[in-house]
C-alpha cells in the first residue's frame, strides 16, 4: 500500500506538505534526525465464559508520535488528534531535547520499497461480527465436548487492524496495513480425586478469517486446550535438580527468545549492559545452533512489511553454527554503533518511541530424528509446551516454565509431570545443546513480548532439541 | 460539573436515548512526563497526554462496549452506536447489570491522592533529581561500572465515571517516581538491580541519594553468586519478593477467577487456608497511598476488606458481577480499562502479622511506613536455621488455578542467622496451599512502596533446586 492509497491520505486528508511541516518543526532546534509516526487502530475483542458470550468490545484509536534524536538523546511526544496544530505542538515538545539553530530540512519523500507479506481481500477486523462470534462458540463447544471432566472453558477472540505511516527526516515515507488476529482457549478439567488441570491453546497471525476454517479450526484449539488440561490432572511429581532436557518443536522456541534474543537487542549492547556485549565473532552456542530473527515470514504473527521506523524487515542471522554474528538494530542504536539496520525498530503504539525488538525468532533445523533424540536420554524431562519466560539480560540468567512435560526414563516418555520452571544462562546453556532435530516448527501465533512497558506480537520456533545440564525446579504434590 | 463529567453524562444519556436499558461511561485523561538520565547525560524525554472514553451498554441482560480516543461529540456518538450494535451479539447474562443504587459512592473525600507539587517541578529540577540519583549509585563503590539509567516520572490523571443511576463523579490523582537501574562488575561477572521510589507527591519521594544507593547496594550484593545444592530449606521472602506473593494471593481471591474455577481458594470461604500468623487486608481508603481511590470502576465506594484473618479465608475481592454470581455483596473492587465488563482489582492489598483482639488496633497497620529506605538485610527471625533469603524472582511459573509454584530465584544463603553469600541459578518450588500454611514468621517491616505490600515472610520449607 502506498501513501496515496492509505487511510491517512484518503480519509484524514494528510498531504506530504503536512508531513514536511511537522518534520521541520521537529528539527527546528538542530536535532540530527526526526520521524513522524501516525497510527490508526481498530480492534475487536469477544469472549465466552460459562458458554455465554460475555464481552463484546470494539475500540478505535488514532494518534501521531514525533521523535527527535540528537546524538544519544531522544525527545518524544505524541498527539491524540491529527489536527495540524496538535501534531505541530508534539513536534515542538519533542524538539526540546536538542539545542541549536533550525536546520534546512529535505523536501519531498521517496516511498520505501517493501514486500507484501500479509495480503488479503478483507482483514478479520473487516469481516462480519457474526462470523467471528461463531468461532468462539465453536471452540467452546469443542473443548466441552471432548471430555466430561472438562468443567470450565474460557475463549477469547481478538483482532485488530493497525494502519501506520512513518515519515522520516531522511525523506523516506512508508505506509502499511497490518492485520492481526488470534483465538485463545483456556480449559479446566477436574479429576475424581479433586486434581485440577489447566490447559491453554491458541493461534492466529497476520491472516484472514478463513485461516480458522482452512488451517487451524476453533475445534482444534478447543480440543487442544482440553487435552492439555486432562494431561495435567493425571500429572505427577516433577523432578528437581540438574538434568537433560528435551524441548519439543514449536512454542518451546521461547527459550531462544529469552536465552538469546533479548540479550542481542542492540540498545542493551550499545550501553554494554548485556551478557553478549562485545562478543561478536565468539562462540556462544554449540556448533549445532544457528539462530535467526526473521520478520519476513508470510502471515507470521511477528512479521512486518516495514518496522515501526519504516525500515523493511529482513531475515537476520544472529548466531551461525554457534558463533555470534550480530545484534538486532533500530535506527538510534544502528547509527551510534555504525551498524546496518535490521528492521527491528518496533513500538506498541503511537504513545511510545521505538526500541529494538524481535520479530519471529527461531533455531534452525538440524539433522537428528526427533524420536531418536528422546531415545538417547536415560533420565530427563521432555517439555512439549511452555508458558512464559523472563530473562535478566545483564547476567544472562533466564527462567521459563514448562506447562506440559513428561518424564523421560530409559529413552521413553513414561508419565506426565506438573508445571516446572527451567533456568539457565543465555551464553552458557546453548553450549550444552547436544542434538537438534529436523522438525523445525513455529509456534501457532499467540506470543506477546514485553519490554520497557511495551507489548508487541512476536513469533518463536525451534525443532526438537536436546540440552544437557539444565536446572529444573518441579512442583511436588 | 467539569467538561469531562458533562461528556461522560452525555455518553450515558445518548445510549439511553438510542435504546439502552442501562449504560456506564468512563473517561480517563492523563498527562505523563518521563525522562531518563544515563551515564550523567540526559538521554530521553517523553511527554504524553492520553485521553480516552469507553462505554458499556446493557440491552436488558445483554452487554456491549466500545472505546475511542476521539473525544468529539461525533466520536462519542459513534462509540455509543458501536456498543449498542455489539450488545446484539452478546448472550443473555442474568448476572449482568449495574451495582445497586445503595452501593454507589456518595461523596468524594479528600484521600490525599492528588498533590500539586508533582506538576510544579520544572524540567531542569527533574533532570537534576535523576542525575543525583544515578550519581549516588555510580559513586557508591568502584565496582559500579554502569547504569541503565535513572528515570524520573510524573503523572497527573483525571478519572471520570458516570452511569444511568445518575452517578457522575470524578477524581484526580498524581503519581511521581524516581528509579535507578545500576550495573556492578567484578572479575567477569556483571549484575544489575534497580530501586524505585513512588509516591503520590514529589515531597513523598525518597531522596535521590537514597534511591541511587539502594539500587547500587542491591547490584553490588549480587556480585559473585554461588550455586547451592538441591535441597529442602526454609525460605525468607524479603518485602519486595513477598510483594509478588501478595500478587499471587490477589489472583487467588479475585472474584472473577473464583467464578471461572481458576483459583485454588474456590469454595474455601470460612476455612483455614493459611498459618494463623497471616492476615491479608485490602483497603482502598488509606489516605495518600498508591492503591487508594474514592470509588471503584463501577462507582462503588471501596472500603476495608479483611480477606484473610489469622489464617481463615474471610472474603473474596468482588465486583458487582462476580458478587451476584456467587450470591455475595460487592466489596468495591471493580476494575476496568475504559470499557468492557469490569474485572476485579485491588486497592492497597497487604499482609500484616496476627491481628490483636478487636478494640486494640482497629487499623491493623499501626506503625507502617509509607516509604522507608531499602534495608539490608531485612529483619530476620530469632533462632533462624540455615535458610535461603530470596530477593528476586524470575519466571512465570505460578498457577493460581492449581497452586503450583515454581520460580527462578536469586538471593542469599543465610547461616547462623547471618548473610553468608549471594546465590543465583536456583528454582524454588512448592504449592501455594502449603506455602501459606507454612508461614512461620512475619516481620514488622511493612512499607507501602506499591499497592501490593508485605513485610518479610518466612516459609518453613520449600524445595530449592540447584546443582
Amino acid at each position: 500500500m502506498n501513501f496515496a492509497e492509505s487511510i491517512f491520505a484518503r480519509k484524514f486528508l494528510i498531504a506530504e506538505s503536512d508531513l514536511e511541516r511537522y518534520l521541520a518543526a521537529a528539527l527546528s532546534t538542530a536535532g540530527d534526525y526526526a520521524d513522524v509516526y501516525i497510527e490508526h487502530v481498530t480492534s475487536t475483542a469477544l469472549s465466552i465464559d460459562g458458554s455465554i458470550v460475555k464481552t463484546a468490545t470494539q475500540g478505535m484509536s488514532l494518534g501521531a508520535g514525533v521523535r527527535v534524536v540528537s546524538g544519544e538523546r531522544t525527545g518524544y511526544a505524541h498527539s491524540d488528534s491529527l489536527a495540524p496544530e496538535s501534531v505541530l505542538k508534539a513536534a515542538r515538545i519533542a524538539a526540546r531535547i536538542a539545542h541549536g539553530p533550525s536546520l534546512v530540512t529535505k523536501t519531498g519523500f521517496e516511498e520505501v520499497q517493501k514486500p507484501d507479506l500479509y495480503s488479503m481481500l478483507a482483514a478479520p477486523a473487516e469481516s462480519a461480527l457474526d462470523k467471528r462470534v461463531e468461532l468462539i462458540k465453536r471452540a467452546d463447544a469443542a473443548a466441552r465436548a471432548s471430555d466430561p471432566r472438562v468443567t470450565d472453558v474460557h475463549v477469547v477472540y481478538a483482532d485488530n487492524l493497525r494502519q501506520v505511516l512513518v515519515a522520516t527526516s531522511e525523506g523516506r515515507l512508508s505506509c502499511d496495513r497490518q492485520p492481526l488476529t488470534r483465538i485463545s482457549v483456556t480449559a479446566l478439567a477436574r479429576g475424581m480425586d479433586g486434581a485440577v488441570g489447566e490447559g491453554r491453546a491458541g493461534g492466529g497471525g497476520r491472516v484472514a478469517l478463513d485461516f480458522f476454517q482452512t488451517d487451524k479450526t476453533p475445534e482444534y484449539f478447543g480440543g487442544e486446550a482440553a487435552r492439555q488440561a486432562l494431561v495435567q490432572i493425571s500429572a505427577g511429581e516433577a523432578p528437581v535438580g540438574e538434568m537433560t532436557v528435551v524441548l519439543g518443536s514449536g512454542w518451546p522456541g521461547i527459550l531462544i527468545h529469552e536465552a538469546v534474543g533479548h540479550g542481542l537487542e542492540a540498545d542493551f549492547n550499545r550501553k554494554t549492559l548485556s551478557a553478549f556485549t562485545g562478543r561478536i565473532g565468539e562462540r556462544v552456542a554449540s556448533p549445532l545452533c544457528t539462530i535467526v530473527d526473521d520478520g519476513t515470514i508470510p502471515n507470521g504473527r511477528g512479521s512486518l512489511n516495514v518496522d515501526d521506523e519504516g525500515t523493511p524487515t529482513r531475515r537476520n542471522v544472529l548466531i551461525e553454527n554457534g558463533i555470534l554474528c550480530g545484534y538486532l538494530q533500530d535506527k538510534l542504536s544502528g547509527a551510534l554503533m555504525r551498524a546496518r539496520l535490521t528492521g527491528n525498530g518496533r513500538r506498541e503504539n503511537y504513545q511510545f518511541a521505538p526500541v529494538p525488538r524481535m520479530t519471529n525468532t527461531f533455531l534452525l533445523a538440524g539433522g537428528s530424528d526427533p524420536d531418536e533424540i528422546v531415545r538417547g536420554v536415560g533420565r530427563g524431562l521432555y517439555c512439549a509446551r511452555f508458558g512464559g519466560g523472563q530473562v535478566d539480560i545483564t547476567n544472562g540468567n533466564f527462567a521459563f516454565t514448562a506447562t506440559e512435560c513428561y518424564l523421560i526414563e530409559a529413552g521413553r516418555l513414561t508419565r506426565p509431570v506438573r508445571w516446572a520452571t527451567l533456568i539457565g544462562n543465555g551464553p552458557e546453556s546453548l553450549k550444552h545443546v547436544s542434538m537438534v532435530g529436523h522438525d523445525l516448527r513455529l509456534d501457532e501465533g499467540v506470543g506477546v513480548c514485553r519490554k520497557d512497558g511495551q507489548n508487541i506480537p512476536i513469533g518463536v520456533g525451534m525443532p526438537t532439541t536436546r540440552i544437557d545440564n539444565v536446572t529444573v525446579g518441579g512442583v511436588a504434590q | 460539573m467539569s467538561e469531562l463529567e458533562r461528556l461522560a453524562r452525555q455518553g450515558v444519556l445518548l445510549a439511553l436515548d438510542q435504546g439502552a436499558t442501562n449504560a456506564e461511561c468512563t473517561i480517563a485523561e492523563g498527562e505523563q512526563l518521563s525522562l531518563r538520565v544515563r551515564m550523567h547525560a540526559l538521554e530521553q524525554i517523553e511527554e504524553a497526554i492520553r485521553r480516552g472514553a469507553g462505554i458499556r451498554v446493557l440491552k436488558g441482560n445483554r452487554a456491549g462496549s466500545a472505546t475511542t480516543n476521539d473525544m468529539s461529540a461525533e466520536g462519542v456518538s459513534r462509540m455509543v452506536g458501536c456498543a449498542l450494535d455489539l450488545a446484539r451479539i452478546a448472550s443473555e447474562d442474568p448476572f449482568a447489570g449495574l451495582p445497586g443504587p445503595g452501593d454507589l459512592a456518595r461523596c468524594s473525600d479528600d484521600l490525599g491522592i492528588y498533590s500539586k507539587d508533582v506538576t510544579e517541578l520544572n524540567t531542569e529540577e527533574r533532570v537534576a533529581l535523576a542525575r543525583a540519583a544515578e550519581e549516588a549509585a555510580l559513586q557508591l563503590d568502584p565496582r559500579m561500572v554502569g547504569s541503565e539509567g535513572a528515570t524520573f516520572g510524573a503523572y497527573v490523571g483525571h478519572h471520570v465515571f458516570a452511569n444511568s443511576l445518575e452517578f457522575c463523579r470524578s477524581y484526580r490523582t498524581t503519581n511521581c517516581s524516581l528509579s535507578v537501574s545500576a550495573v556492578a562488575r567484578q572479575n567477569d561477572g556483571m549484575q544489575r538491580d534497580y530501586y524505585c521510589s513512588s509516591s503520590r507527591s514529589a515531597a513523598g519521594l525518597e531522596s535521590p541519594e537514597d534511591v541511587g544507593r539502594a539500587a547500587a547496594g542491591r547490584a553490588l550484593r549480587r556480585l559473585n553468586p554461588r550455586r547451592i545444592v538441591t535441597q529442602k530449606a526454609p525460605v525468607i521472602f524479603e518485602p519486595r519478593a513477598a510483594g509478588s506473593l501478595v500478587g499471587h494471593l490477589f489472583n487467588a481471591v479475585n472474584g472473577s477467577n473464583i467464578c471461572r474455577g481458576m483459583s485454588f481458594l474456590g469454595g474455601r470461604l470460612g476455612k483455614k487456608i493459611a498459618s494463623e500468623l497471616l492476615t491479608l487486608i485490602d483497603d482502598s481508603q488509606i489516605p495518600g497511598l498508591l492503591g487508594t481511590s474514592p470509588f471503584d470502576d463501577e462507582g462503588v465506594r471501596g472500603g476495608r476488606t479483611i480477606v484473610i484473618e489469622n489464617g481463615v479465608l474471610n472474603s473474596y475481592l468482588l465486583n458487582t458481577y462476580s458478587a451476584r454470581r456467587l450470591g455475595l455483596k460487592t466489596t468495591g473492587n471493580a476494575k476496568r480499562g475504559l470499557a468492557g465488563s469490569a474485572c476485579v482489582g485491588h486497592g492497597n492489598l497487604f499482609i500484616t502479622g496476627p491481628r490483636p483482639p478487636a478494640g486494640h488496633d482497629s487499623s491493623g497497620i499501626a506503625g507502617f511506613r509509607q516509604a522507608a529506605t531499602d534495608e539490608f538485610p531485612p529483619s530476620l527471625p530469632p533462632g533462624l536455621p540455615d535458610s535461603l533469603l530470596v530477593t528476586g524472582l524470575v519466571g512465570r511459573g505460578v498457577n493460581t488455578t492449581t497452586g503450583d509454584y515454581s520460580q527462578g530465584a536469586v538471593g542469599f544463603w543465610v547461616e547462623n542467622a547471618e548473610i553468608a553469600y549471594p546465590v543465583s541459578d536456583i528454582v524454588i518450588s512448592g504449592k501455594l496451599q502449603q506455602m501459606l500454611m507454612d508461614i512461620e514468621w512475619i516481620g514488622s517491616d511493612l512499607a507501602f512502596r506499591s499497592s501490593l505490600a508485605s513485610p518479610t515472610l518466612l516459609v518453613g520449607r520449600m524445595m530449592v533446586a540447584g546443582r
